[in-house]
Protein backbone atom coordinates (compact mmCIF):
# COMPACT_ATOMS: atom_id res chain seq x y z
CA UNK A 1 0.00 0.00 0.00
CA UNK A 2 1.24 3.28 -0.88
CA UNK A 3 1.53 6.36 1.71
CA UNK A 4 -1.49 8.46 2.46
CA UNK A 5 -1.62 11.40 -0.25
CA UNK A 6 -4.33 13.24 2.12
CA UNK A 7 -4.17 13.15 5.33
CA UNK A 8 -6.44 14.94 7.69
CA UNK A 9 -6.46 13.76 11.09
CA UNK A 10 -9.03 15.17 13.96
CA UNK A 11 -10.53 17.76 12.09
CA UNK A 12 -12.91 20.25 13.79
CA UNK A 13 -15.04 22.81 12.71
CA UNK A 14 -16.86 25.52 13.93
CA UNK A 15 -19.49 28.50 11.94
CA UNK A 16 -19.62 30.33 15.26
CA UNK A 17 -21.62 28.67 17.48
CA UNK A 18 -22.20 25.82 14.81
CA UNK A 19 -20.21 22.32 15.50
CA UNK A 20 -20.10 21.07 11.74
CA UNK A 21 -16.90 18.95 11.82
CA UNK A 22 -16.99 16.70 15.45
CA UNK A 23 -12.87 15.26 14.76
CA UNK A 24 -13.28 13.79 11.30
CA UNK A 25 -9.94 11.21 10.44
CA UNK A 26 -9.26 10.97 6.92
CA UNK A 27 -6.54 9.49 4.98
CA UNK A 28 -6.60 8.94 1.39
CA UNK A 29 -4.46 6.87 -0.69
CA UNK A 30 -2.30 7.41 -4.18
CA UNK A 31 -4.66 6.43 -6.46
CA UNK A 32 -7.53 6.03 -4.26
CA UNK A 33 -10.94 6.73 -5.27
CA UNK A 34 -13.22 7.94 -1.65
CA UNK A 35 -16.64 8.10 -2.09
CA UNK A 36 -18.01 10.61 0.85
CA UNK A 37 -21.58 9.80 1.14
CA UNK A 38 -24.28 11.08 3.63
CA UNK A 39 -27.31 13.05 4.49
CA UNK A 40 -27.49 16.90 3.99
CA UNK A 41 -26.05 19.15 6.40
CA UNK A 42 -23.51 15.92 7.22
CA UNK A 43 -20.52 18.63 6.58
CA UNK A 44 -19.40 16.87 3.11
CA UNK A 45 -19.03 19.60 1.75
CA UNK A 46 -17.22 21.68 4.95
CA UNK A 47 -14.96 18.59 4.83
CA UNK A 48 -14.10 18.66 1.09
CA UNK A 49 -13.02 22.47 1.27
CA UNK A 50 -11.46 22.22 4.80
CA UNK A 51 -8.42 19.29 3.04
CA UNK A 52 -7.93 22.93 0.55
CA UNK A 53 -8.54 25.62 3.20
CA UNK A 54 -11.02 27.06 1.66
CA UNK A 55 -12.62 26.93 4.85
CA UNK A 56 -10.49 27.33 7.81
CA UNK A 57 -10.45 24.18 10.07
CA UNK A 58 -10.78 25.16 14.09
CA UNK A 59 -8.87 22.70 15.00
CA UNK A 60 -6.91 19.17 13.54
CA UNK A 61 -4.59 18.78 10.98
CA UNK A 62 -4.34 18.19 7.33
CA UNK A 63 -1.39 17.57 5.21
CA UNK A 64 -1.72 17.29 1.43
CA UNK A 65 1.24 15.92 -0.74
CA UNK A 66 3.52 15.81 2.31
CA UNK A 67 2.53 19.58 2.96
CA UNK A 68 1.06 20.84 5.96
CA UNK A 69 -2.20 22.66 5.10
CA UNK A 70 -2.34 24.76 8.00
CA UNK A 71 1.08 25.93 8.73
CA UNK A 72 1.25 29.46 8.04
CA UNK A 73 4.42 29.45 6.08
CA UNK A 74 2.90 27.18 3.81
CA UNK A 75 2.38 28.97 0.31
CA UNK A 76 -1.03 28.02 0.02
CA UNK A 77 -1.82 29.79 -3.41
CA UNK A 78 1.44 27.15 -4.69
CA UNK A 79 0.06 24.45 -1.91
CA UNK A 80 -3.98 24.57 -3.66
CA UNK A 81 -2.41 23.85 -7.48
CA UNK A 82 -2.00 20.10 -6.18
CA UNK A 83 -5.34 19.94 -5.40
CA UNK A 84 -7.58 19.97 -7.78
CA UNK A 85 -11.24 21.29 -6.72
CA UNK A 86 -14.84 20.56 -8.91
CA UNK A 87 -18.03 22.48 -7.95
CA UNK A 88 -21.47 21.55 -8.09
CA UNK A 89 -22.14 24.79 -9.85
CA UNK A 90 -19.25 24.82 -12.12
CA UNK A 91 -18.15 27.94 -11.65
CA UNK A 92 -16.38 28.86 -15.02
CA UNK A 93 -15.46 32.49 -15.26
CA UNK A 94 -18.34 33.47 -17.75
CA UNK A 95 -16.78 36.23 -19.54
CA UNK A 96 -13.63 33.75 -20.53
CA UNK A 97 -14.09 31.17 -23.30
CA UNK A 98 -13.66 27.35 -22.32
CA UNK A 99 -9.93 27.90 -23.50
CA UNK A 100 -9.22 30.69 -21.25
CA UNK A 101 -11.21 29.37 -18.47
CA UNK A 102 -8.49 26.98 -17.96
CA UNK A 103 -5.45 29.10 -19.52
CA UNK A 104 -6.12 31.48 -16.57
CA UNK A 105 -3.97 30.40 -14.27
CA UNK A 106 -1.64 28.54 -16.20
CA UNK A 107 -0.47 31.84 -16.89
CA UNK A 108 -1.36 33.53 -13.90
CA UNK A 109 -0.14 31.28 -11.45
CA UNK A 110 2.66 29.26 -13.39
CA UNK A 111 3.60 32.13 -15.25
CA UNK A 112 3.52 30.07 -18.57
CA UNK A 113 3.40 32.24 -22.36
CA UNK A 114 0.09 32.23 -23.88
CA UNK A 115 1.02 29.99 -26.65
CA UNK A 116 2.09 27.23 -24.10
CA UNK A 117 -0.67 28.19 -21.65
CA UNK A 118 -3.29 27.99 -24.67
CA UNK A 119 -1.54 24.08 -25.70
CA UNK A 120 -1.55 22.61 -22.28
CA UNK A 121 -5.47 23.95 -21.98
CA UNK A 122 -6.46 22.52 -25.36
CA UNK A 123 -4.98 19.49 -24.34
CA UNK A 124 -6.93 19.26 -21.01
CA UNK A 125 -9.95 20.11 -23.07
CA UNK A 126 -9.23 17.21 -25.14
CA UNK A 127 -9.10 14.67 -21.97
CA UNK A 128 -12.51 15.56 -21.51
CA UNK A 129 -13.31 15.41 -25.36
CA UNK A 130 -14.01 19.16 -25.62
CA UNK A 131 -11.70 20.11 -27.69
CA UNK A 132 -14.00 21.13 -30.62
CA UNK A 133 -15.60 23.92 -27.95
CA UNK A 134 -12.26 25.56 -26.89
CA UNK A 135 -13.47 29.02 -28.54
CA UNK A 136 -16.91 28.49 -26.66
CA UNK A 137 -18.52 30.81 -23.56
CA UNK A 138 -19.84 29.23 -20.34
CA UNK A 139 -22.90 30.17 -21.77
CA UNK A 140 -22.89 28.64 -24.62
CA UNK A 141 -21.88 25.30 -23.61
CA UNK A 142 -24.50 22.23 -21.80
CA UNK A 143 -24.15 22.19 -17.98
CA UNK A 144 -22.49 18.79 -18.45
CA UNK A 145 -20.13 20.75 -21.01
CA UNK A 146 -19.37 22.78 -18.47
CA UNK A 147 -18.77 21.14 -15.80
CA UNK A 148 -16.19 19.16 -17.96
CA UNK A 149 -14.39 22.29 -18.75
CA UNK A 150 -14.43 23.02 -14.87
CA UNK A 151 -12.58 19.37 -14.76
CA UNK A 152 -10.19 20.40 -17.41
CA UNK A 153 -9.53 23.93 -15.87
CA UNK A 154 -8.54 21.66 -12.61
CA UNK A 155 -6.63 18.75 -14.29
CA UNK A 156 -4.93 21.15 -16.41
CA UNK A 157 -2.39 22.16 -13.16
CA UNK A 158 -1.72 18.72 -12.54
CA UNK A 159 -3.18 18.22 -9.36
CA UNK A 160 -1.98 15.46 -7.28
CA UNK A 161 -5.29 14.59 -6.21
CA UNK A 162 -8.91 16.31 -7.00
CA UNK A 163 -11.80 16.80 -4.93
CA UNK A 164 -15.73 16.68 -6.11
CA UNK A 165 -18.36 18.22 -4.93
CA UNK A 166 -21.74 17.34 -5.91
CA UNK A 167 -20.46 17.32 -9.10
CA UNK A 168 -23.62 16.17 -11.00
CA UNK A 169 -26.39 17.31 -8.72
CA UNK A 170 -26.54 20.19 -10.48
CA UNK A 171 -27.01 18.25 -14.35
CA UNK A 172 -30.37 17.19 -15.89
CA UNK A 173 -30.18 13.52 -15.67
CA UNK A 174 -29.17 13.32 -19.80
CA UNK A 175 -26.21 15.33 -19.20
CA UNK A 176 -25.00 13.47 -16.03
CA UNK A 177 -23.42 10.19 -18.35
CA UNK A 178 -20.87 12.69 -19.51
CA UNK A 179 -19.71 13.93 -16.69
CA UNK A 180 -19.11 10.53 -15.08
CA UNK A 181 -17.46 9.44 -18.02
CA UNK A 182 -14.94 12.13 -17.70
CA UNK A 183 -14.18 10.98 -14.20
CA UNK A 184 -13.67 7.60 -14.98
CA UNK A 185 -11.27 8.46 -17.41
CA UNK A 186 -9.73 10.47 -14.95
CA UNK A 187 -9.46 7.78 -12.52
CA UNK A 188 -8.45 5.02 -14.92
CA UNK A 189 -5.48 7.89 -15.85
CA UNK A 190 -4.17 7.31 -12.04
CA UNK A 191 -5.80 10.22 -10.33
CA UNK A 192 -6.28 10.17 -6.67
CA UNK A 193 -10.09 11.47 -5.56
CA UNK A 194 -12.68 12.22 -3.22
CA UNK A 195 -15.97 12.18 -4.20
CA UNK A 196 -18.98 13.98 -2.56
CA UNK A 197 -22.16 12.51 -4.21
CA UNK A 198 -25.04 10.35 -4.76
CA UNK A 199 -24.65 8.44 -7.66
CA UNK A 200 -24.43 4.92 -6.37
CA UNK A 201 -24.26 3.41 -9.69
CA UNK A 202 -21.09 5.44 -9.78
CA UNK A 203 -19.60 4.61 -6.29
CA UNK A 204 -20.54 0.82 -7.20
CA UNK A 205 -18.34 0.98 -10.41
CA UNK A 206 -15.58 3.34 -9.27
CA UNK A 207 -14.96 3.56 -5.59
CA UNK A 208 -12.60 2.06 -3.83
CA UNK A 209 -13.60 2.82 -0.31
CA UNK A 210 -17.09 4.62 0.64
CA UNK A 211 -17.19 6.87 3.76
CA UNK A 212 -20.44 8.02 5.43
CA UNK A 213 -20.53 10.70 7.44
CA UNK A 214 -23.35 11.74 9.53
CA UNK A 215 -23.63 14.83 12.34
CA UNK A 216 -20.24 16.14 11.63
CA UNK A 217 -18.53 12.55 11.74
CA UNK A 218 -17.44 9.85 9.84
CA UNK A 219 -19.86 6.82 11.08
CA UNK A 220 -18.98 4.00 9.07
CA UNK A 221 -16.26 3.20 5.84
CA UNK A 222 -15.46 0.35 3.82
CA UNK A 223 -15.39 -1.03 0.53
CA UNK A 224 -18.58 -0.17 -1.68
CA UNK A 225 -19.87 -3.65 -1.57
CA UNK A 226 -19.90 -3.94 2.33
CA UNK A 227 -21.08 -0.38 2.87
CA UNK A 228 -23.91 -0.45 0.54
CA UNK A 229 -24.81 -4.39 0.93
CA UNK A 230 -23.85 -5.55 4.33
CA UNK A 231 -23.58 -1.92 6.38
CA UNK A 232 -22.87 -2.29 9.93
CA UNK A 233 -24.06 1.06 11.34
CA UNK A 234 -27.65 1.79 11.97
CA UNK A 235 -27.62 5.11 10.94
CA UNK A 236 -25.71 3.76 7.46
CA UNK A 237 -28.35 1.51 6.87
CA UNK A 238 -31.52 4.04 7.69
CA UNK A 239 -29.40 6.43 4.90
CA UNK A 240 -28.77 4.09 2.16
CA UNK A 241 -32.14 2.36 2.88
CA UNK A 242 -33.18 5.84 1.63
CA UNK A 243 -31.52 6.75 -1.28
CA UNK A 244 -32.33 3.07 -2.30
CA UNK A 245 -35.90 3.75 -2.62
CA UNK A 246 -35.50 6.87 -4.55
CA UNK B 1 -43.29 88.58 -31.88
CA UNK B 2 -42.94 87.42 -35.55
CA UNK B 3 -41.44 84.46 -35.99
CA UNK B 4 -38.23 86.68 -37.87
CA UNK B 5 -37.85 87.88 -34.52
CA UNK B 6 -37.88 84.19 -33.20
CA UNK B 7 -35.44 83.04 -35.23
CA UNK B 8 -33.31 86.27 -34.83
CA UNK B 9 -33.15 85.68 -30.99
CA UNK B 10 -32.61 81.61 -30.64
CA UNK B 11 -31.19 80.93 -33.86
CA UNK B 12 -29.09 83.75 -35.40
CA UNK B 13 -26.20 82.61 -37.97
CA UNK B 14 -24.69 85.83 -37.76
CA UNK B 15 -24.45 85.92 -33.82
CA UNK B 16 -23.37 82.61 -34.57
CA UNK B 17 -20.65 83.15 -36.35
CA UNK B 18 -19.61 85.80 -33.80
CA UNK B 19 -19.61 84.15 -30.78
CA UNK B 20 -17.92 81.11 -32.56
CA UNK B 21 -14.55 81.12 -31.02
CA UNK B 22 -15.95 82.04 -27.67
CA UNK B 23 -18.04 78.82 -27.60
CA UNK B 24 -14.95 77.02 -29.37
CA UNK B 25 -12.75 77.80 -26.26
CA UNK B 26 -15.65 76.63 -24.10
CA UNK B 27 -16.24 73.49 -26.04
CA UNK B 28 -12.34 72.54 -25.75
CA UNK B 29 -12.16 73.51 -22.03
CA UNK B 30 -15.32 71.14 -21.22
CA UNK B 31 -13.59 68.51 -23.55
CA UNK B 32 -10.52 68.81 -21.01
CA UNK B 33 -12.26 68.89 -17.93
CA UNK B 34 -14.24 65.62 -18.92
CA UNK B 35 -11.04 63.61 -20.02
CA UNK B 36 -9.38 64.49 -16.95
CA UNK B 37 -11.90 63.81 -14.72
CA UNK B 38 -14.31 60.55 -15.72
CA UNK B 39 -10.92 58.33 -15.24
CA UNK B 40 -9.72 60.31 -12.07
CA UNK B 41 -13.64 59.86 -10.44
CA UNK B 42 -13.57 56.03 -11.77
CA UNK B 43 -10.03 55.31 -10.49
CA UNK B 44 -11.42 56.97 -7.01
CA UNK B 45 -14.14 55.10 -7.05
CA UNK B 46 -12.12 51.85 -8.03
CA UNK B 47 -10.22 52.19 -5.11
CA UNK B 48 -12.84 52.99 -2.55
CA UNK B 49 -14.57 49.64 -4.54
CA UNK B 50 -11.13 47.63 -3.49
CA UNK B 51 -11.56 49.04 -0.05
CA UNK B 52 -14.89 48.57 0.43
CA UNK B 53 -14.01 44.02 0.41
CA UNK B 54 -11.68 44.79 3.03
CA UNK B 55 -13.23 42.98 6.26
CA UNK B 56 -11.66 44.92 8.67
CA UNK B 57 -13.61 47.48 10.76
CA UNK B 58 -10.52 50.01 10.57
CA UNK B 59 -11.32 50.36 7.03
CA UNK B 60 -15.22 49.63 6.89
CA UNK B 61 -16.02 52.75 9.34
CA UNK B 62 -13.83 55.51 7.99
CA UNK B 63 -14.72 54.26 4.35
CA UNK B 64 -18.59 54.80 5.15
CA UNK B 65 -17.49 57.84 6.81
CA UNK B 66 -15.87 59.09 3.47
CA UNK B 67 -18.36 57.91 0.75
CA UNK B 68 -21.23 59.38 2.84
CA UNK B 69 -19.78 62.66 3.06
CA UNK B 70 -18.46 63.40 -0.52
CA UNK B 71 -22.07 61.99 -1.41
CA UNK B 72 -23.83 64.82 0.41
CA UNK B 73 -21.68 67.73 0.09
CA UNK B 74 -23.27 69.39 -2.78
CA UNK B 75 -20.45 69.35 -5.60
CA UNK B 76 -20.41 73.26 -6.26
CA UNK B 77 -19.96 73.63 -2.53
CA UNK B 78 -17.37 71.28 -2.38
CA UNK B 79 -15.13 72.57 -5.68
CA UNK B 80 -15.27 76.12 -3.84
CA UNK B 81 -14.65 74.40 -0.55
CA UNK B 82 -11.26 72.91 -2.42
CA UNK B 83 -10.55 75.89 -4.79
CA UNK B 84 -10.76 78.39 -1.68
CA UNK B 85 -9.90 76.30 1.34
CA UNK B 86 -6.39 74.65 0.25
CA UNK B 87 -4.60 78.03 0.07
CA UNK B 88 -5.52 77.86 3.69
CA UNK B 89 -3.76 74.70 4.10
CA UNK B 90 -0.58 76.50 2.29
CA UNK B 91 -1.34 74.68 -1.32
CA UNK B 92 -2.07 77.26 -3.77
CA UNK B 93 -4.48 75.15 -6.52
CA UNK B 94 -5.24 76.04 -9.83
CA UNK B 95 -8.91 76.01 -11.40
CA UNK B 96 -8.20 72.83 -13.09
CA UNK B 97 -6.26 71.00 -10.08
CA UNK B 98 -9.14 71.95 -7.63
CA UNK B 99 -11.59 70.64 -10.27
CA UNK B 100 -9.73 67.31 -10.28
CA UNK B 101 -9.69 66.87 -6.45
CA UNK B 102 -13.18 68.28 -6.53
CA UNK B 103 -14.13 65.40 -9.05
CA UNK B 104 -12.28 62.82 -7.25
CA UNK B 105 -14.09 63.11 -4.01
CA UNK B 106 -17.39 63.43 -4.99
CA UNK B 107 -17.36 61.72 -8.23
CA UNK B 108 -15.10 58.68 -6.77
CA UNK B 109 -17.78 58.03 -4.23
CA UNK B 110 -20.54 57.54 -6.47
CA UNK B 111 -18.76 55.68 -8.91
CA UNK B 112 -17.47 53.77 -5.72
CA UNK B 113 -20.94 52.63 -4.71
CA UNK B 114 -21.76 51.53 -8.13
CA UNK B 115 -18.53 49.37 -8.36
CA UNK B 116 -19.24 48.11 -5.25
CA UNK B 117 -22.66 46.87 -5.79
CA UNK B 118 -21.00 45.58 -9.42
CA UNK B 119 -18.34 43.61 -7.22
CA UNK B 120 -20.50 42.08 -4.84
CA UNK B 121 -22.86 41.28 -8.01
CA UNK B 122 -20.28 38.79 -8.58
CA UNK B 123 -21.36 34.90 -6.81
CA UNK B 124 -19.33 33.94 -4.36
CA UNK B 125 -18.07 30.75 -5.90
CA UNK B 126 -16.19 32.55 -8.58
CA UNK B 127 -13.70 33.95 -6.65
CA UNK B 128 -13.44 30.54 -4.72
CA UNK B 129 -13.05 28.64 -8.24
CA UNK B 130 -10.13 31.26 -8.67
CA UNK B 131 -8.16 30.68 -5.52
CA UNK B 132 -8.31 26.96 -6.07
CA UNK B 133 -6.48 27.00 -8.99
CA UNK B 134 -4.20 29.34 -6.90
CA UNK B 135 -4.49 32.43 -8.10
CA UNK B 136 -3.94 35.02 -5.46
CA UNK B 137 -7.18 37.29 -3.87
CA UNK B 138 -5.84 40.08 -5.74
CA UNK B 139 -5.54 38.03 -9.14
CA UNK B 140 -9.01 36.95 -8.71
CA UNK B 141 -10.36 40.28 -8.33
CA UNK B 142 -8.18 41.59 -11.21
CA UNK B 143 -9.06 38.58 -13.71
CA UNK B 144 -12.31 37.04 -12.03
CA UNK B 145 -14.37 39.22 -10.44
CA UNK B 146 -14.08 42.92 -11.67
CA UNK B 147 -14.36 42.42 -15.40
CA UNK B 148 -17.28 40.86 -14.14
CA UNK B 149 -18.78 43.30 -11.86
CA UNK B 150 -17.79 46.28 -14.30
CA UNK B 151 -20.22 44.45 -17.08
CA UNK B 152 -22.88 43.83 -14.59
CA UNK B 153 -23.20 47.42 -13.74
CA UNK B 154 -22.24 49.56 -17.00
CA UNK B 155 -25.31 50.75 -17.34
CA UNK B 156 -25.30 53.01 -14.12
CA UNK B 157 -21.10 53.68 -14.79
CA UNK B 158 -22.40 55.27 -17.98
CA UNK B 159 -25.52 56.64 -16.64
CA UNK B 160 -23.10 58.19 -13.83
CA UNK B 161 -20.68 59.27 -16.06
CA UNK B 162 -23.23 61.68 -18.44
CA UNK B 163 -23.83 63.05 -15.10
CA UNK B 164 -20.39 64.04 -14.76
CA UNK B 165 -19.72 65.44 -17.99
CA UNK B 166 -22.96 67.43 -17.31
CA UNK B 167 -21.68 68.54 -13.87
CA UNK B 168 -18.19 69.72 -14.99
CA UNK B 169 -20.17 73.47 -16.03
CA UNK B 170 -19.89 73.69 -12.05
CA UNK B 171 -16.12 74.44 -13.08
CA UNK B 172 -16.84 77.81 -14.00
CA UNK B 173 -17.39 78.84 -10.52
CA UNK B 174 -13.33 78.51 -10.12
CA UNK B 175 -12.85 80.39 -13.17
CA UNK B 176 -12.86 77.75 -15.85
CA UNK B 177 -14.19 78.86 -18.53
CA UNK B 178 -16.06 75.89 -19.82
CA UNK B 179 -18.79 75.99 -22.31
CA UNK B 180 -21.74 76.94 -20.74
CA UNK B 181 -20.14 79.60 -19.33
CA UNK B 182 -18.84 81.18 -22.43
CA UNK B 183 -21.95 80.45 -23.97
CA UNK B 184 -23.64 83.29 -21.20
CA UNK B 185 -20.85 84.89 -21.94
CA UNK B 186 -21.55 85.67 -25.27
CA UNK B 187 -25.05 85.88 -24.39
CA UNK B 188 -24.58 88.83 -22.02
CA UNK B 189 -22.58 90.50 -25.07
CA UNK B 190 -24.59 89.99 -28.04
CA UNK B 191 -28.20 90.33 -26.20
CA UNK B 192 -28.98 86.72 -27.86
CA UNK B 193 -30.17 83.67 -26.82
CA UNK B 194 -28.19 82.08 -30.03
CA UNK B 195 -25.24 81.16 -27.86
CA UNK B 196 -27.24 79.29 -25.59
CA UNK B 197 -29.20 77.21 -27.71
CA UNK B 198 -25.68 76.27 -29.72
CA UNK B 199 -23.92 75.05 -26.11
CA UNK B 200 -27.05 72.66 -25.66
CA UNK B 201 -27.11 71.65 -29.82
CA UNK B 202 -23.01 70.75 -28.37
CA UNK B 203 -24.38 68.86 -25.28
CA UNK B 204 -26.76 66.66 -27.04
CA UNK B 205 -24.28 65.66 -30.09
CA UNK B 206 -21.90 65.28 -27.17
CA UNK B 207 -23.71 63.39 -25.18
CA UNK B 208 -26.52 61.78 -27.86
CA UNK B 209 -24.47 58.78 -28.75
CA UNK B 210 -23.74 57.70 -25.07
CA UNK B 211 -27.26 58.04 -24.61
CA UNK B 212 -28.17 55.65 -27.08
CA UNK B 213 -25.62 53.43 -26.34
CA UNK B 214 -26.86 53.39 -22.51
CA UNK B 215 -30.28 52.38 -23.91
CA UNK B 216 -29.19 50.04 -25.98
CA UNK B 217 -27.15 48.29 -23.16
CA UNK B 218 -30.52 48.37 -20.62
CA UNK B 219 -32.59 46.66 -23.13
CA UNK B 220 -30.41 43.94 -23.53
CA UNK B 221 -29.72 43.61 -19.72
CA UNK B 222 -33.85 43.48 -19.53
CA UNK B 223 -33.96 41.11 -22.54
CA UNK B 224 -31.13 39.06 -20.69
CA UNK B 225 -33.05 38.69 -17.59
CA UNK B 226 -36.16 37.31 -19.06
N1 LIG C 1 -20.19 29.34 5.65
C1 LIG C 1 -21.03 28.78 6.55
N2 LIG C 1 -21.50 29.49 7.58
C2 LIG C 1 -22.33 28.95 8.49
N3 LIG C 1 -22.76 27.68 8.46
C3 LIG C 1 -22.33 26.90 7.44
C4 LIG C 1 -21.46 27.42 6.44
N4 LIG C 1 -21.20 26.43 5.55
C5 LIG C 1 -21.89 25.36 5.98
N5 LIG C 1 -22.57 25.63 7.13
C6 LIG C 1 -23.39 24.69 7.88
O1 LIG C 1 -22.62 23.56 8.18
C7 LIG C 1 -23.37 22.39 8.10
C8 LIG C 1 -22.71 21.42 7.16
O2 LIG C 1 -22.76 21.97 5.85
P1 LIG C 1 -22.17 21.21 4.60
O3 LIG C 1 -22.41 22.10 3.45
O4 LIG C 1 -20.78 20.80 4.88
O5 LIG C 1 -23.09 19.95 4.51
P2 LIG C 1 -23.20 18.87 3.35
O6 LIG C 1 -23.00 17.54 3.98
O7 LIG C 1 -22.31 19.24 2.24
O8 LIG C 1 -24.72 19.03 2.92
P3 LIG C 1 -25.39 18.94 1.46
O9 LIG C 1 -25.56 17.50 1.15
O10 LIG C 1 -26.69 19.64 1.64
O11 LIG C 1 -24.48 19.64 0.51
C9 LIG C 1 -24.77 22.82 7.68
O12 LIG C 1 -25.58 22.89 8.84
C10 LIG C 1 -24.57 24.17 7.10
O13 LIG C 1 -25.70 24.97 7.27
MG1 LIG D 1 -22.59 19.93 0.27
Amino acid sequence: MSAAIVEARGVHKYFGGLHVLKGVDLAVRERELVFVIGPSGSGKSTLLRCLNRLEEPSDGSITVDGIDMLDRRTDINKARQRIGMVFQSFNLYPHMTALGNVALALRRVQGMSRAAAEARARQALERVHLADRAGHYPGQLSGGQQQRVAIARAIALEPRVMLFDEPTSALDPELVGGVLQAMRELRESGMTMVVVSHEMGFARAAADRVVFMDGGRIVEEGPPEAIFGNPQQERTRAFIGQIERH
Amino acid sequence: MSFDDFLQAFFSLEILQQAWPILWAGLLNTLLLSVVVVPLGFLGGLILALLGTVHSRWVRWPLIAWVDLFRSLPPLVLLVFVYAGLPFAGLEVTALTAVAIGFFLNTGAYYGEILRAGIESVPRGQVEAARCTGLTAAQAMAHVVLPQAVRNVLPDLISNTLEVVKLTSIASVVALPELLFQARQAQSVTYNATPIMAAAVIYFILLWPVVRLLSRLENRQMAGRR
